[in-house]
C-alpha cells in the first residue's frame, strides 16, 4: 500500500515538472510582457505599455494582420479542397488511387527547410516569384495534407449504406452530401480546418523563404525584429499569438475528442 | 404501386456470375419473398430492382417503365436496409421526413405526411427522439416509416429482420405484413431464413448460385418443389433417392416407392422423391399394419424432443430418414426399436431431371 502511495504521488510531481517544463518559459514571457523594465528586470511592475506600443509598431501590426488574413484564407482553401479530395478518395475507384493517397503522407514528414527551398526555386522558375501570394500558395500546399488526412479518418468511420439510405429516398448528390455525410464528418473538417489554420499561423520557414521586406508574415518580423534588437512589445504580440494559438489548440482537442462519439 | 418485372437479367463480377438470365415477375400489390443461401445473388437483384447496380443484360420495368439505366433517386423505390441506416444527425421525425423534403415539398405537408407514416408504425409519439435513442425494433419501424413515407411506386427490404432477436423477429413479421397489407404497396425482400419467407411472402423466389431454381406461392413449392435444393432449403424434406419406374421409383435395396405421377424421364433413369418429415407416421414393427401407402422398414437410431414436437430418426441400410412426431401424449418410441414408416402417396414428391 505505501510503495503505491509513493508511486503515486512521485506520478503527480513527474506531471507537474512536465507542465512546467512545457509552460514556464511561456508564463515568465507573458508575465514580462506586463512588466515596465524592458530588460526583464524585477521587482515586477505592472504595465501595458508594451501592448500600447505594440499599436503604434505599423511594420508587426501589418505583419500580424497578414498572418491572419493568410491563415484565414488558407483555412478556407484548404478545408474546402481538401474536404473535396477526401470525399472523392472515399467515393471513387480510379487507377492510381493507392499511389495518390499514398503520395499524401510524405509532405507532412519532409523537413518546411526543404519543402521551402523548393518552393522558392520553383515559383521563380514559374515565374510567381515571392510576396503574399507565393506565402499563400505554399501554406495551401503545407496544410492540404492535413486536412485530407483529418477527414479521411473521419469518413473511414461513416456507414456507406447511409448514402445508399438518402438516394433511395431521392437525394441527389449534392443533397446527399450536404445533408447526411457532410454533418458526420463535420468535426473532422473542423479539426482539418483549425489544423489548416495553425499550420499557417504558426508558419516560419516556408514563409521566411517566400516573403518580401514589405510583404511577410508574423514570425518573420519577429525574427527581423530580434535580430535588430530585442524590444518587450515582441513579448507582447508573441503573447497575443500563444493566446490565440492554444485556444484554437484546445479547439481542436475537443473536437476529436467528441468526434467519435455522435 | 406497380408491378415489377425483371426479364433475362445477367451481371458478372469478374469471373463470378452473380445472375444467370434471371426473369421474375413481381405482382403488383404482392409481397415477394426472393430466397436463397449467400451468395446465391438475391441481394445483387434487389440491389438492381433499387438502382445502385446495373444489369450487363436484360430489362428491368417498374410500373409499365424500362429502368435498367435510371440512377436509384430517380426510381421512386422505398428499401429499409439491413443495419437500417438511420441518418445519426437527424431526430426520427427529420428522418422519416428526408425523403419529402430532398423533393421540396411544403412544410406542413410534410409535417402531416411525417406524423401519418410514424403512426402507421406505431412510433408517434417519438419523433423528436434520436436514432440512437430507441431499440432495435423501432429503428426497424423508423426505417419502414421513412421508406414507405414518399410513396414509393415499390418497396424492397433487405434482410429486414436479420438484426432483430427470434422474439422481435416474429412480432415484426406479423406487423411487416400488415403495414405491407395496409399500405398495398408491391414489395420485395430478401432473406436466408426460410421460415420468415413462408411466413411472410404470398411468392417466393427461390435462388441458386445466380438463377431462379424455382417460383411460386409458398405452399406451392413447399408442397411440390422440383428439385432437391428447393425441397431441402424451404422446409425439412428426406430426399429418397433410386431408379425411376412407371409409378415412382425403386430404390437400391429393391422396394418400390409410388408417387403420384411417374416421372416423364422415363423408367430406367435416376430419379429421387421428397419425403416431409411431418408427413411420415412412425410405428413400432410389432404394431404394425398393412397399409397402401408407401412404407420402409428401419431402426430409430435418435429421439430430439423439441417440447411440442419429436425428431426421430431412423436409419435404413445406411440412409436416415427424419420424421417429425407432435407430442401428444401417445407412446414413446425408444432407441434402438425396429418401426416401420407409412406416409401417403400423395406426399411423395417426385423429383425428376436430375
Amino acid at each position: 500500500m505505501a510503495l503505491t502511495r509513493v508511486l503515486e504521488w512521485l506520478g503527480r510531481i513527474y506531471i507537474w515538472l512536465l507542465l512546467a517544463f512545457l509552460y514556464l518559459p511561456i508564463v515568465i514571457m507573458a508575465l514580462m510582457s506586463f512588466n515596465v523594465s524592458p530588460f526583464y528586470q524585477l521587482p515586477f511592475e505592472w504595465t501595458t505599455r508594451w501592448y500600447v506600443a505594440l499599436m503604434g509598431n505599423d511594420q508587426l501590426i501589418t505583419a500580424t494582420w497578414n498572418s491572419i488574413r493568410i491563415a484565414v484564407i488558407t483555412t478556407l482553401i484548404s478545408t474546402v479542397l481538401g474536404t473535396a479530395a477526401s470525399l472523392a478518395l472515399y467515393r471513387y475507384e480510379f487507377r492510381g488511387k493507392k499511389f495518390l493517397q499514398a503520395l499524401l503522407f510524405p509532405p507532412i514528414a519532409i523537413p518546411w527547410l526543404i519543402t521551402g527551398t523548393a518552393m522558392l526555386i520553383f515559383f521563380f522558375a514559374i515565374g510567381i516569384g515571392r510576396g503574399l501570394h507565393a506565402i499563400l500558395l505554399g501554406h495551401v500546399a503545407l496544410a492540404l495534407p492535413y486536412v485530407i488526412v483529418v477527414v479521411s479518418a473521419r469518413l473511414q468511420t461513416f456507414a456507406p449504406e447511409l448514402e445508399e439510405a438518402a438516394r433511395s429516398l431521392g437525394a441527389n448528390q449534392w443533397q446527399v452530401t450536404r445533408r447526411v455525410t457532410l454533418p458526420w464528418i463535420m468535426p473532422g473538417v473542423i479539426a482539418g480546418g483549425l489544423f489548416a489554420f495553425a499550420v499557417s499561423f504558426d508558419q516560419f520557414v516556408v514563409s521566411y523563404f517566400l516573403s518580401t521586406p514589405g510583404q511577410t508574415t508574423l514570425p518573420v518580423e519577429i525574427y527581423a525584429a530580434i535580430r535588430k534588437g530585442f524590444t518587450p512589445e515582441i513579448n507582447a504580440v508573441s503573447t497575443v499569438i500563444i493566446v490565440v494559438s492554444m485556444a484554437l489548440m484546445l479547439l481542436t482537442a475537443r473536437y476529436f475528442k467528441f468526434g467519435g462519439e455522435k | 404501386m406497380a408491378e415489377v418485372q425483371v426479364a433475362g437479367v445477367s451481371r458478372s463480377f469478374g469471373a463470378t456470375k452473380a445472375l444467370d438470365d434471371v426473369s421474375i415477375a413481381f405482382p403488383d400489390g404482392g409481397f415477394y419473398g426472393l430466397l436463397g443461401p449467400s451468395g446465391s445473388g438475391k441481394t445483387t437483384l434487389l440491389r438492381m430492382v433499387a438502382g445502385f447496380d446495373f444489369p450487363d443484360s436484360g430489362s428491368i420495368v417498374i410500373g409499365g417503365e424500362g429502368v435498367e439505366r435510371v440512377p436509384v433517386e430517380k426510381r421512386r423505390i422505398g428499401m429499409v436496409f439491413q443495419n437500417y441506416a438511420l441518418f445519426p444527425n437527424m431526430s426520427v421525425a427529420d428522418n422519416v421526413a428526408f425523403g419529402l423534403s430532398v423533393r421540396g415539398e411544403a412544410k406542413a405537408d410534410i409535417a402531416r405526411e411525417v406524423q401519418r407514416a410514424l403512426d402507421l408504425v406505431q412510433l408517434g409519439k417519438l419523433g423528436a427522439r434520436r436514432p440512437h435513442q430507441l431499440s432495435g425494433g423501432q429503428r426497424q419501424r423508423v426505417a419502414l416509416a421513412r421508406a414507405i413515407v414518399t410513396k414509393p411506386r415499390v418497396l424492397l427490404l433487405d434482410e429486414p429482420l436479420s438484426a432483430l432477436d427470434k422474439a422481435l423477429r416474429v412480432d415484426m413479421q406479423v406487423e411487416l405484413k400488415r403495414i405491407q397489407r395496409e399500405v398495398g404497396i408491391t414489395t420485395i425482400f430478401v432473406t436466408h431464413d426460410q421460415e420468415e419467407a413462408l411466413t411472410m411472402a404470398d411468392r417466393i423466389g427461390i435462388l441458386r448460385d445466380g438463377r431462379l431454381v424455382q417460383e411460386g406461392p409458398p405452399e406451392e413449392i413447399y408442397d411440390r418443389p422440383q428439385s432437391e435444393f428447393a425441397a431441402t432449403f424451404l422446409g425439412d424434406a428426406n430426399i429418397l433417392r433410386g431408379e425411376a419406374t412407371e409409378s415412382g421409383i425403386r430404390l437400391a435395396d429393391g422396394t418400390a416407392i409410388a408417387a403420384t405421377a411417374g416421372p416423364k424421364a422415363g423408367p430406367g433413369g435416376k430419379a429421387s422423391c421428397a419425403v416431409r418429415p411431418e408427413r411420415i407416421r412412425i410405428v413400432s414393427a410389432a404394431d404394425a399394419a398393412p397399409s397402401d401407402g408407401n412404407m420402409l422398414r428401419g431402426r430409430v437410431s435418435k429421439r430430439i424432443f423439441a417440447g411440442n414436437s419429436s425428431t426421430y430418426f431412423v436409419d435404413r441400410s445406411g440412409e436416415t430418414v427424419k420424421v417429425l412426431v407432435r407430442n401428444d401424449g401417445s407412446r414413446k418410441l425408444s432407441e434402438g426399436q425396429d418401426v416401420v414408416l407409412c406416409w401417403s402417396v400423395e406426399s411423395t414428391i417426385l423429383i425428376q431431371g436430375l
